[in-house]
This record gives structure tokens, C-alpha cells and sequence, in this order.
């Protein structure tokens, strides 16, 4: 334990940062243009971030494996970002959407870290418009907001459906801005395979050059990781096909401890899996819970009916259906959070009444927006993800109810990382959904866009300086050290090991195995008997893997199979750390559900004399036991209370 | 379904490509193109032979990095959508499908069906942007923005990049690209400010790069993604023609801080 310091700054939470920023150390200057970042990752965090470190006069090298900056998956961020403003005049507060966010973590995340998030919260949304990020507006000029799950209040501010592309859009224009100044190097197409630590402090990685497969060797005074969450893990979810954990798991095998891995969060509104060639699930943003109403047929009867193409949803009487949400929490109706609301889903159709023949969809249904809004209304609101669904499931969601079921969306867990954004290795930060440290057990909607820029515009710029303040003296560094030649070394070894395996199962095959093994037991409702299961099964997987897999092509060329089998290969690491992780809280608490752990109601059931603790694991090696940290939560400002969405 | 599909194979930048046969089978139609594709990769990964390269990532048609031609057609036959929500449903049973990259000049072929667009990037870099940097900007609703301003920005920022306006253009023009971006900058208040030189910045450099002239076919409109209007590059017109009233030598002078 003694290992784990969080750095939380003196003083009331609310003062914590204002304290943190009044004496902290910070780089003059002149020493900035000496220093050298490495940012792994362009979405919202890393795109800010670069963006901010490059205006503050640091020399910044930018890295991202797709082909453009623009194209990191915060694009497809859909329904909005959160701000206390109380533009709307409702009540909101930071205290608030501090209050609304720790809450809705289920009391497991650090109270500093929400409060400061909160707070810089409402810089977000100036600084997207002072970039020209088009936010839906009202007759007046004035900027429009909605409501979101999880929250009373109006906070949530969008750009039609697509309110993460047109941020991202805005970070990557900041981006570019800094490019053309010549403060930012960005390096398209290159994935971050190992970090170099000198003398204890991270001051480099290695990256393979997609395009010709060339392993170089960058050096830098510090490294940030902003690449984003793991969901990949499971093989389907909301993520992006190259969503992956590498760059994470490499710090932790270099010593940076991963933070409560098991934190998953399955999203409600997806849509419904189809087919086993299936490579992705499709995100219905959770804005549509603003206007639509969830709900399955209260007779089993009918269920039967619309499984067998007789009957319609929309020839089902109001009497007959089941609205669950609303029935079961009336305060939050449809705007419970995502875990509560999934796990609803979930319920329903274990209990028989799913509606698709699968028996694995709830229906999601616009009929009454659209007498009461018009259809006009519905469409400006989310016209595109209308279409969306209508291309995707040949449906349309103006005439019939759509379909929906939970699917794995975000990660809560992630390198941990100090106050000051800083991982277990000096000079080693991590940043947006890579890091583990503003969500708690469960992220409400509309927060991790927030999360991502708060840290990348307006956190690690300050942060990161207290570390390099007194990294002014050391110069440049050379990448012919010893310890940079030997992580080149490990690198080129594993790429060669993978490619002389040549075994008679594809990437693909391995990872859907590992996506079944992770969803049935490590998905949305777990215990002790299916965790160990997983264990042992992933462990045999990974064997299996290292002496079956199928890679063609060669090292030296463009060869996405190696990419991937790079990524599987951690994924199914990772996998067996999540299961571990689970399998040690046994508590529920948000995203991370024990069915031995549940009220009579089936509600989650804390248990905050054992577990109010962040859980940090250490690498010990592959083949042994991870050593287990806990940072105790200590909770000032809010009460520790059974979450109530009644 | 069954499918033959004729795909442009191509080692490298430098290599001469060619067009190769391959047949695919029992593909259900509500499997997406880029689905069907990798059950093509599976079954030639099984073979022993080298799976066919192509670029992707969200596969929910907002990234943009999808970049395939089909049948003639950038993101093929279906209207509106990109590759990755292109449907095998949109297709009959045993059609042959001609998959090529998308082909321009600024988009060497890299790898197959993979391309390079870092062009595009370029001429954002030479001006797609405003200059605020981080912090010590104005609460967000001290600038008011007419609805309909706000509306017709963000019809123009839903631009994806992903250059299907210039694979489609017989020119290879980069216009609806370019426009999308300056219109969404020249409708806000905010954007007004660098609105000479963002406009005449952005122009040199889609020239610079060897991307083509606009001669209002409208071909960019009828197969972008996003549904992209042309009223965007008469927006860009106007504002290039508007700037070249502001003599050049000013704009220098204003860069370097003279």
C-alpha cells in the first residue's frame, strides 16, 4: 500500500485545485522549448493535450496508428458532453454534477479527481466554441441543452447525434494549428509497441511504422498515453476495430499499475447482435432515452407473436406493454444510468420476454415524441441516428419501435494514475479513457468527452509541468541507451516470434474466442464459479495462441493481421486481469455486478466496509499472480449512500 | 448469396497492381460489405494466401477512413452512406463486384484497396481552424450564433474526410472538402476574424498538393456520405473572391507579426 500515492492536494475539495495550481511548479519559457512530450493517441484527450502542451511552447511528438488524427474513435461520441453551466436555470451546480457524477460512479471513484472535472468542466464548452464547434442553438443564439441519464438537471450540450466528432473536430484543428506552427510532430500510422524506462523515469517508446513495418526509437523528457479504452477485449462492442489496449499494457508490464480493470461499462441502447460473422456492434446514443420510451410486452403471449412475425409492437394496446424503467424507478424513468439500465434489459430477457428471435432486443420506441414533438422535431434532434439504424437494420424507426440490447461501450478502469495524472512511473501520465480515474464503477452519459478534454486542455498541461520542472537539466536523450535498444530488442523479438508461429488459426478465430469467454463470464453479470472459469480458460487460450496462430505476411510491409494479433495477444492478458479483478471485489458495485452480491430487488449491493478502495495492480510477470494495491477512497464532501434512483 | 468479386491488388506504392478474381459464398444479406470482406480475408488466411488490405476503423460511418470504390462508385451503389454501412442486401445474388481504391493523383495507393490521405490533413494544417489556444476565452454564450447560422455550419462540419468528393470528381477535385470546412468557419462569428487567410491559405494548398479544379459536375455532392451541399463551395467562391480585394502583401505582413 505503502507503494500507492495519490498526491490529492490540501484542503477542502472544493479549494483542492484552486491550492494545486497556487503552488505547484511550473516551466519557464525558455526551458519549454528544451523539453520534449510523447503523446500516444489523438482522440479528445490526446488531440487537447497535444494541442495545449504544443501552444505552452513544449516540443510535442503525436502518434496514432490510423491514418489521419481526425479519425481516433472519440468521432463517433454521439448524444453530448456535460457541463454545469445552469444555462437552463435548473439547479445545476459544480457541486452537482460533482455530486451526480460520484454518485453515479457507485462511490468508487476519487472524490478530488470528480470534483476538479466538474469544476473545469464548464472551460470545456467555452473553449469548443471559441474554436467554432457548431453546438445546437436555441431562436436566441444562445446554446441549447438536454438531459442525460443519470442527472435531474439540463446539463448536456450536443451537436446533433454526431457531438464527438464535431469536439474531436475542433481538438484536431487545434492540433493541426500547432503542426503547421511546428510545435506538434505528428506521427500518422504508428503504434506504440513498448515504453522505455531509464533510471526509473519513462523517457521514450517504440513504435512500429505501419506502413513500411520499421521499429524506431523515440526519446522524450515524458510520455503520455491517451489511447483510449479496451472494450475490444470482448471482440464485440461499440468500440472501433482498432481500439486496442497495447500501448496501457505495455506500461504495465513496464510497471505502471492498472487500475480496477473489472470497471466495464455495457451500454443499454445498442444495436441488437445479428450474426456470427458479425465484427461490430452500433451505438444508439443514450439522448434517445430523452424522448424514447423502453419497454417489452407484459404478456409472454405476444412476445411469441412478434418472435413468429404475427403481431407488430405498435398493434400491442398501452395497457399490454411493460414500460420496466419507468415502472421500476419512477424518479429517473428512462434516464436511469447505464448499468441500472442495462442490467433492466437484461432481466427482461432472461425472464423470456426479449423480441427479437434471438430473444435478446427490448424495444425502444419514439411513438409518443413524435405525436407530442411532431415528426419534424425527432428528426433535427437525431435524424442521423435514425438513419443509422434504418441502414444498418433495414427498419424505420419513424414507423416502428427499434431495437435495442446492452453492449460493451466504455471502460472505466485503465492505468492508474495519481491527482496529478501521473502513472506509478515517473514521467509516465495517462490520460482520457486509458486512465482509470474520474468514473467510479460506472461513467454517466455525456461524461467522457468531458473527461477526455477536461484532462487534455486543461489538467495534464498543468500537471505535467510540476513533473518536468525538474527535468530542466537533463538534455536531450540519445535512443542509443542501452535500455532503448533492449525495449527495440523485446519488440522486434515478439514481432518475430508471432509471424514464426505459423500455426492454423486466425487472429480473428482467437479473439472471438477470447470475446465469448469474456462476455459470459466477465460481462454483465459475473460470479465466483464462472471467474475462474475464465481464468483457466483464457490461460489455455493464450497457450493455445502463442503455438496456433495463423499470421501471412511479412514484418516489413503494411501486415494489419500482425497489428492485430499484436493486440489479441494483450487483449487475452488483459482478459485474465479483469477476471482477476472481479473475481477479487466481491461486492457490486456500478458496471461490476456479482450476482452473489444483490439486493432482494436485485439492485446492486456495496459492500464499503471491505472494498471502498481502488484496486492497482502490479505485473509480475505472465505467468504469475498480479500484486494487488489499494488506494483507499476516503469520501469528505458526500455521504456514502446505497444509490437510489427511485 | 453468392459473389464474384474482382479486387485491385497492388504489394506497394511502387508496385503496378492488378485486378484478381475471387469468389465468395453463402454470405447473408444483412452482412455489411466490409463483413463480407473479412470473410473473404478468413478464407484466404485458411488458404495460405495474402488477405486482401483495406482501411477501416468505427465501421459506423464516422470515422471516414473507409475508402472504397465500387462498381464504379465511391462507398458504392447505396446513397448516403459509407462503406461500412454499405449492406450486401443492396446487392443481387451472384453479382460480380468490382472493388477498387478510390483513385486520385494526392491519394497514392499503399497497399491494395489502402490509400494515403495525409493530403487532406495538410490543408486543414495550412488553415482549417480558428487560432484560439487553450484558455482565456469568452463564456461560451457571449457569442450568439442565428439558429439557422449554427444549422448550416454544422451541416457543413459533419464532413467526414474521407475524400469520396475527389474519388468521384473526374477531376480530382478537392473543392467540397475544402468548402465544407471553410463554410462551417465562414457561418460563425468566431470564425470571421482569419477568414481572409483561412480561405486563401486552404486554396493554395489543395493547389499545391495536385488536387484538380471544380467544373460543377456535381458528381462530390451526389456521392458524399454526409450529403455535403455544393451551396458550400459557391460559399467558398464568394469568400475567395471576397479576399482577393485584401492585397496579399497585407496577409503576409499580418503572419509575420509585422
Amino acid at each position: 500500500m505503502s507503494k500507492l500515492n495519490s498526491r490529492i492536494p490540501e484542503g477542502p475539495v472544493e479549494k483542492k485545485w484552486s491550492n494545486f495550481k497556487a503552488h505547484q511548479n511550473l516551466v519557464n519559457p525558455a526551458n519549454k522549448r528544451r523539453l520534449d512530450i510523447i503523446v500516444v493517441g489523438t482522440g479528445l484527450a490526446g488531440a487537447s493535450a497535444s494541442a495545449s502542451l504544443g501552444e505552452l511552447g513544449f516540443n510535442v511528438k503525436t502518434f496514432c496508428f490510423q491514418d489521419s488524427p481526425r479519425r481516433a474513435h472519440s468521432i463517433a461520441a454521439q448524444g453530448g458532453i456535460n457541463a454545469a453551466k445552469n444555462y437552463p436555470n435548473d439547479g445545476d451546480s459544480v457541486f452537482r454534477l460533482f455530486y451526480d457524477t460520484i454518485k453515479g460512479g457507485d462511490y468508487r471513484a476519487r472524490e478530488a479527481n470528480v470534483y476538479r472535472l466538474a469544476e473545469v468542466s464548464t472551460n470545456i464548452i467555452d473553449q469548443c466554441v471559441a474554436q467554432g464547434v457548431p453546438f445546437a442553438r436555441e431562436y436566441s443564439g444562445m446554446l441549447d441543452n438536454r438531459s442525460f441519464g443519470g442527472a435531474q438537471v439540463s446539463r448536456t450540450f450536443y451537436a446533433r447525434g454526431q457531438t464527438g466528432q464535431q469536439l474531436l473536430l475542433g481538438a484536431y484543428g487545434a492540433l493541426s494549428k500547432e503542426i503547421h506552427k511546428g510545435s506538434v510532430t505528428m506521427y500518422n500510422r504508428h503504434e506504440m509497441l513498448d515504453v522505455v524506462i531509464v533510471d526509473g523515469k519513462a523517457r521514450g517508446i517504440i513504435a512500429r511504422n505501419l506502413i513500411t513495418g520499421e521499429i524506431e526509437k523515440h526519446s522524450a523528457h515524458a510520455v503520455v498515453i491517451a489511447s483510449g479504452g479496451y472494450g475490444n477485449v470482448y471482440f464485440l462492442s461499440t468500440n472501433a476495430m482498432g481500439s486496442n489496449v497495447t500501448a496501457g499494457w505495455k506500461a504495465y508490464k513496464r510497471g505502471a499499475f492498472l487500475g480496477n480493470p473489472c470497471y466495464t461499462q455495457i451500454h443499454p441502447t445498442c444495436i441488437p447482435v445479428h450474426g456470427d460473422f458479425q465484427s461490430k456492434l452500433t451505438l444508439m446514443s443514450e439522448s434517445l432515452r430523452n424522448d424514447g420510451r423502453i419497454w417489452v410486452p407484459k404478456n409472454i403471449e405476444d412476445v411469441h407473436k412478434i418472435r413468429e412475425g404475427r403481431l407488430s409492437p405498435n398493434e400491442i394496446s398501452e395497457e399490454n406493454r411493460d414500460y420496466y424503467l419507468e415502472r421500476r424507478y419512477p424518479a429517473f424513468g428512462n434516464l436511469v444510468p447505464r448499468d441500472v439500465a442495462s442490467r433492466a434489459a437484461k432481466e427482461r430477457c432472461d425472464a423470456g420476454f426479449g423480441v427479437n428471435e434471438t430473444g435478446l432486443a427490448v424495444y425502444l420506441d419514439f411513438s409518443d415524441a413524435i405525436k407530442r414533438l411532431g415528426k419534424s422535431k425527432i428528426e433535427e434532434k437525431y435524424g442521423n441516428l435514425f438513419q443509422m439504424y434504418y441502414k444498418i437494420v433495414d427498419h424505420d424507426p419513424y414507423k416502428v419501435p427499434m431495437m435495442i440490447y446492452p453492449a460493451v461501450h466504455y471502460t472505466m478502469g485503465g492505468v492508474w494514475v495519481d491527482y496529478e495524472l501521473q502513472t506509478s512511473v515517473p514521467g509516465l501520465f495517462a490520460i482520457g479513457e486509458a486512465n482509470f480515474s474520474d468514473h467510479g464503477a460506472n461513467r454517466l452519459g455525456a461524461s467522457a468527452l468531458m473527461q477526455g478534454l477536461a484532462d487534455g486542455y486543461f489538467v495534464l498541461p498543468y500537471t505535467i509541468q510540476n513533473y518536468l520542472a525538474d527535468q530542466i537539466r537533463t538534455p536531450r536523450f540519445s535512443t542509443d541507451l542501452p535500455e532503448f535498444i533492449e525495449a527495440e530488442r523485446n519488440v522486434t523479438e515478439s514481432i518475430d516470434k508471432l509471424l514464426s508461429i505459423k500455426g492454423k488459426t486466425s487472429v480473428d478465430s482467437f479473439h472471438k474466442q477470447l470475446g465469448k469467454i469474456m462476455w459470459e463470464y466477465v460481462g454483465m453479470a459475473r460470479n465466483e464459479n464462472g471467474l475462474k472459469k475464465a481464468i483457466s480458460e483464457m490461460q489455455n487460450l493464450r497457450k493455445e495462441f502463442w503455438s496456433d496462430v495463423k499470421i501471412p505476411g511479412a514484418a516489413n510491409e503494411v501486415n494489419p493481421e500482425l497489428e492485430k494479433a499484436g493486440r489479441v495477444a494483450d487483449f487475452i492478458e488483459l482478459g485474465e486481469l479483469m477476471a482477476t479483478d472481479a473475481l477479487h471485489r466481491e461486492e457490486s458495485c456500478g458496471g461490476h455486478f456479482r450476482e452473489e452480491y444483490q439486493t432482494e430487488e436485485g439492485e446492486a449491493l456495496r459492500n464499503d466496509r471491505d472494498f471502498t478502495y481502488a484496486a492497482a495492480w502490479e505485473f509480475k510477470g505472465v505467468d504469475n499472480e498480479p500484486e494487488l494495491h489499494k488506494e483507499k477512497l476516503t469520501f469528505e464532501a458526500v455521504e456514502l449512500k446505497q444509490r437510489n434512483y427511485k | 448469396m453468392d459473389f464474384k468479386l474482382k479486387i485491385w491488388r497492388q504489394k506497394n506504392s511502387e508496385s503496378k497492381g492488378k485486378f484478381v478474381n475471387y469468389n465468395v459464398s453463402g454470405i447473408t444479406s444483412d452482412t455489411s460489405f466490409l463483413e463480407m470482406l473479412d470473410i473473404l480475408n478468413e478464407d484466404l488466411i485458411h488458404k495460405g494466401e495474402e488477405p486482401v488490405v483495406f482501411d477501416h476503423d468505427c465501421r459506423e460511418g464516422i470515422c471516414g477512413m473507409c475508402s472504397l470504390y465500387i462498381n464504379g462508385r465511391p462507398h458504392g451503389p447505396d446513397d448516403a452512406v459509407t462503406t461500412c454501412q454499405l449492406h450486401m442486401r443492396k446487392f443481387k445474388d451472384g453479382d460480380t463486384i468490382i472493388v477498387e481504391p478510390f483513385r486520385a493523383r494526392p491519394f497514392p495507393v499503399l497497399k491494395d484497396l489502402m490509400i494515403d490521405r495525409s493530403a487532406f490533413d495538410k490543408i486543414i494544417q495550412a488553415g482549417g481552424y480558428t487560432s484560439a489556444t487553450t484558455g482565456g476565452v469568452p463564456d461560451a454564450n457571449t457569442i450568439l450564433v442565428a439558429k439557422e447560422n449554427a444549422d448550416l455550419a454544422m451541416d457543413a462540419a459533419a464532413c467526414i474526410g474521407c475524400g469520396a468528393c475527389v474519388a468521384a470528381c473526374k477531376n480530382a477535385s478537392a473543392m467540397l472538402f475544402v468548402s465544407a470546412k471553410v463554410s462551417q468557419m465562414a457561418l460563425l462569428p468566431q470564425g470571421r476574424p482569419e477568414a481572409v487567410r483561412r480561405v486563401q491559405r486552404m486554396v493554395a494548398k489543395m493547389d499545391e498538393l495536385g488536387f484538380g479544379n471544380c467544373t460543377n459536375t456535381g458528381a462530390c455532392e451526389a456521392e458524399c456520405p454526409k450529403s455535403i451541399s455544393i451551396s458550400n463551395i459557391a460559399r467558398l467562391n464568394r469568400e475567395y473572391f471576397n479576399a482577393s480585394f485584401i492585397a496579399q502583401k497585407e496577409i503576409v505582413r499580418a503572419e509575420s507579426g509585422a
